[in-house]
Formats: C-alpha cells, structure tokens, sequence
C-alpha cells in the first residue's frame, strides 16, 4: 500500500502526454479484414528528429535499414546477404508535403561471412512520403558493388534446381531452434532477398522491419529459365512487435537477381483468437 | 524375434537416455534450449545440490495456475541481506533468455569456490533468479512450430475480445499507458485491461515492493537486439542518476565486447530503441532500486528470436561478463567503502 501512495505521489509529480487516443482497428477476430500495416504503437507527437542525427539512436538505424532492404533486392542472392553493422553518421530534413528525407554513412557485411567479413560502406539518401502508405525512395551508392557478380555457388545453386524434375518443398526455417540445413541456407537467403522487397515496401519511420522466419518454401514450375519459389514470410516489426504474414511469389536467376511477382498480406490465425463456445 | 527386441532395448535405451538428460547433472546441456518441465526439474537439481546455497521461492502464479518460482542463490545468512534480482523470459519467444538464467546459476554456482569474486558477491549478497518468468507463454511457444513467436502472456481477452495475451512488459504500474502500447488486444504490446492485470506482473511487483530496501539491482533479459537499456521508456522522462546508469552500462557494453567482440548499444528506450510504457524496469527505478536494467541479447535481426543453439554458448558467455560488470559495481558501491550514505535506495 505504501509503494502505490509513493508512487500515485510521484505520478502526480511528474508531467506527463495526454492519454492518446484508443486504436482506431476494427475489432474483428482474426483482424482480416483489416490492412496489412501493423497497428502502430501510441506515440508522442513530438518524435520527428531533423538535423544531426546521434547514429546510435533508432531513428538513424531505421533509415539505415530500410536502405539495407534495398540493397539486397538488388544485390541479394542465394549466397550474398547483407546485414547493417554500424551507422557512422546521419542527418535528416523535412521536406515536401510532410516528408522527411534522411541522409546515411554506414556500413554494411555480408552476412555469410558474418561480422568478421569485411564492411562495405554504403551512403543514402532515404525519403519517407508524408502520405500514409507511401513507400519510402532509397538512394544507395556502395563501394566496390561494381565489382560484385553472381558467384561460382550461385550458378551451382542454380544449375541443381532449375532442373525440370526439382520440386522443393520446405517448412519453418528456421525451425525452432534455430537451425537451418545445409541445404535450406540459399533458400533462406532467396526468402530474406524476395522479404526485402515487401519490408522496403511496408517501411516508414515508424517501423523497423527483420524477417523472423520463412514458413514455408515451395517450388513451383521454371518459367523463362527463372527458379519459380513460392514463400510465406514472417517479418518482426521492432515497435510494434507484431509478426506480419506474407505470402510471395519470387523469381531468380544468377542473370536477372529476385523479382518478385505477387504477394499477398495473410492475416495470422487462428492462435491468435479464442475458440467458439 | 532378434532384431525386435534388439529395436525394443534400443528404443528403451533411448527414451531413458533422453528422460535422464533433462535431469542428470553431469550432462545437462546448457547450449541447448529446454522445456519448461526440463528446466523445473534443473531449478530442484540445483536447490538439491546446493542446500547452503540455493532456496527456491515461489512467489506468484501464473495465469494457467503454475507457480512461479526464483533460486535464491548466496550464502546463508542470520541478518537479511542486500540484493540482485534478474528475471528471463517475460517474452516467451525469447529463448536464449530462460539459457541465459540458467547459464548465470551454473556460472556462478561453478565458481565461488574458485573464484574469490564470486565467494565476495555471495558473502555479500543474494542473487534472486527467475529463470522463466512468463511460463504459461513459454510453454505455449513450445506447443508446436506454430506458436515459436507467441509473445505475450496466455490470459484470455476480456470483454469483446477474442484474442489472447497481455504483454507482460507493458503491464507494470510505471506509467502505463503512456505511450508504446496499443489497446487492440489483439496487439503483440497490449498492455492489459489495466495495470497488473495479469498475475505475472504482478507476482514481480509484490516481491520488489515486499523486498525494496534489499534490492540494490534489477536485471531483466530479453532478446534480440544486442542492447543495454536504461529507464525510463518514456522521452520526456529522465532517471536521476541517468549518467551514472550510462556509465554503467557501456561499462558492460565494454565487457561483453571484449569476450567475442560482439557490439552492444546503450541507453534510454526512446534514444535507441522506442518509446515505451509500463515496464518492469522502469517499474524497479520507480519504486528506488537505483539499478535498472534491460538487457537485449543476440542478435540484431538475421535469426531474431529464433537464435542458433550453436550460438547459445557465446551469447551467454559474453552477457555474463556484461552482468558481471554491473553487479560488481552496484556490490564495490555499497561494500567497499565505508562512507557509503543512504544517497541510493531512497531516489526518486
């Protein structure tokens, strides 16, 4: 009782935001017929940063990221996959209709070596719309990415499966444990690369997007001389911690990199929700 | 026939070996993720095999009725004496949390003997450790490939709502409410009907309140991120010894990276992380425990919540030097000097 009086004491002490409004989504169970984006978490109105921005701090690392997302779809394979390592410096300004435009120093490794390899340094320019639902627009320029071609393990990989007869089907990768087979890695990598088109998509300054697992891969039937891969990917957004599902159609070829050619937002039942009465 | 009963002895042979692992001291694997029921019965090997030095508390229950259960861990003593509490897995998904909690136990329990340290730390303090905090979730996660990210806690919704779950880590009474949480249920940050609302939260709460003249350090773990957070989640409000718990932090920080080289950032919520409201740390600076900390281990997203076994080791090694280095200075602060004042426990 007396913790609750000194803390009701303190409260009142302290000044606080206005309580924020109540999530305006729809109640529905299954939140299906909802949108996609995941419910955003309440925020003070005052979290815009412009200027120097501290490169620890997240609103620099979001910028990063969704920069990092970019990259690998144009530079992602079923053997090269990059991670952020460092921000070394950002600034941002207000721009046009509300946006906000960040501008990045930083550096990324390619996650197959891990970060013992060595870091390329990437600069960006990344502009966030003010319209809600806009995706944002990546500049990047990285050093030394002329010079990064498909390798001798991509046209292997490839070589194996665009085989008429392959058919690979596979589920939680990875399971839950953490472990990927041998095997599965360039799949995974391929499913991190064809995620990176939607993260980049779905991102704003108010989303820091990973992808946490593929649920599922399967090959579908070669079209064009591309691998066909049909994947369901579960991306983490950090703020609002919500796991967004989505369905996607990729195709890949060491010549012509991951395009992706349909995806579909799946709502996550039914663990989410009760059973009927 | 021969061949099925060599089939039944090696299928018997199996079973036993895989009934023993979970139990037999020697070979209990801590670079391997268990089940609740694995991890119960190491809390009472560990109680078993350390009678001076190991007691278990259960302090609270669960929302599916299951107690929950922290390792007193120091050497016994007639007077009360001052304390580290550190808690794992408020968020189910975050297994190497729970591996790292046991990985601290075996550590320190494996050392005191040895290590002159460690023997202080126990003389002079108990280390309350809560293995799993939020059990009805971690087993859920447990419950088939399915359910690996469940998050929050498994309390059903009320009202109109049918989905399942409080986030136990917006669920404390330090601000709630305010900002970082969502009032969609069906949110992985709802933070509760009201504050404490679920019996977790409230089980950690009791036990500080009860224990908040010993508590001179709150730990709590969580994955990933590979950060050192510090109170309070809100921006606009700031703790007052804020320089003092950042100096301590990239101490830590320090220390983790000198094991693997493994890079953690440091500070407030708001600064590296985002905003957020009605957290167990925060809670803990609150109510005067001046060392509050959030620990985010490995890694920065390439596997997330769904961390190697392989890197279990390493992830826990490194953390336990970062641990380690808080704990010393909090216990250097109020045992080493003799003109140690009452400035600490009292701050608001």
């Amino acid at each position: 009782m007396k913790v609750f009086c000194s803390l009701w004491l303190l409260l009142s002490l302290v000044k606080l935001s206005p309580a924020p409004p109540a999530s305006q989504d729809p109640p529905f169970a299954c939140r299906g017929a909802g949108d996609p984006a995941p419910p955003q978490p309440e925020t003070p109105e005052d979290m815009a940063s412009s200027g120097d921005l501290e490169p620890t701090h997240y609103p620099a690392r979001r910028a990063a990221t969704v920069a990092l997302h970019q990259l690998n779809t144009r530079h992602g394979s079923p053997h090269r996959l990059f991670a952020l390592q460092e921000v070394h410096k950002a600034s941002a300004e207000d721009v046009a209709a509300g946006g906000r435009k960040y501008s990045l120093d930083f550096s990324v490794t390619d996650w197959a070596s891990g970060s013992a390899g060595p870091a390329l340094r990437c600069s960006a320019e990344v502009m966030f719309p003010g319209t809600e639902r806009s995706s944002p627009d990546v500049q990047l320029r990285c050093e030394a990415l002329q010079q990064i071609n498909s390798t001798a393990q991509d046209h292997a990989f490839y070589q194996k499966y665009i085989a008429p007869e392959s058919a690979v089907s596979a589920q939680h990768i990875p399971d839950s444990y953490g472990n990927v087979s041998e095997e599965m890695q360039p799949f995974w990598r391929l499913a991190r690369v064809a995620a990176s088109f939607i993260m980049l998509r779905e991102s704003s300054e108010n989303t820091e997007f990973n992808m946490a697992q593929v649920a599922s891969v399967t090959q579908q039937e070669s079209s064009e001389k591309q691998l066909m891969l049909e994947f369901v990917v579960l991306l983490h957004d950090l703020p609002s911690q919500e796991i967004v599902q989505w369905k996607l159609l990729a195709s890949w070829s060491p010549d012509r990199g991951v395009r992706v050619l349909q995806t579909e937002w799946q709502p996550r039942c039914p663990h989410d929700t009760k059973p009927p009465n | 026939t021969m061949k099925g009963s060599v089939i039944s002895v090696l299928v018997v042979l199996a079973v036993l070996d895989r009934l023993a692992g979970g139990l037999e001291h020697r070979s209990y694997d801590y670079t391997k993720y268990h089940t609740m029921d694995e991890i119960s019965a190491w809390m009472n090997q560990m109680e078993r095999e350390n009678p001076d030095m190991v007691s278990s508390m259960i302090y609270g229950q669960t929302y599916e009725n299951r107690n929950i259960t922290l390792l007193k861990i120091g050497f016994k003593s007639t007077t009360p004496k001052k304390a580290v509490w550190m808690d794992c897995g408020i968020h189910a998904r975050e297994w190497i949390a729970p591996a790292f909690c046991q990985h601290f136990v075996k550590e320190i329990l494996g050392s005191y003997k040895t290590d002159s340290n460690v023997n202080m730390l126990f003389k002079n303090l108990d280390f309350y450790i809560t293995p799993v905090l939020n059990m009805d979730g971690y087993i859920y996660s447990w419950r088939d490939k399915t359910t690996r990210l469940w998050r929050k806690s498994r309390s059903p919704g009320t009202g109109n709502c049918t989905c399942f779950g409080t986030d136990l880590n917006r669920n404390f009474y330090a601000n709630w409410g305010m900002v970082g949480i969502s009032r969609d249920c069906c949110s992985d940050i709802y933070n509760g009907p009201t504050a404490l609302s679920e019996p977790e939260a409230k089980a950690v709460t009791d036990f500080l309140g009860a224990h908040q003249n010993e508590v001179l350090c709150y730990l709590t773990i969580h994955s990933y991120g590979q950060l050192i957070l510090i109170p309070y989640g809100h921006p606009n409000i700031s703790a007052p010894n804020y320089e003092e718990l950042m100096e301590v932090g990239l101490a830590a920080a320090k220390a983790i990276k000198a094991v693997h080289g493994t890079s953690y950032k440091v500070g407030t919520a708001p600064d590296i992380l985002y905003a957020n409201s009605g957290t167990s740390r925060d809670f803990a600076r609150l109510i005067g425990i001046p060392y509050s900390f959030t620990f985010e281990l490995r890694d920065k997203g390439n596997y997330g919540f769904i961390l190697p076994e392989d890197q279990i080791q390493p992830a826990c090694e490194e953390a336990y030097q970062g641990a380690m280095s808080i704990v010393n200075y909090v216990h250097d602060k109020n045992f080493k000097s003799a003109a140690t004042t009452a400035t600490l426990a009292n701050v608001f």
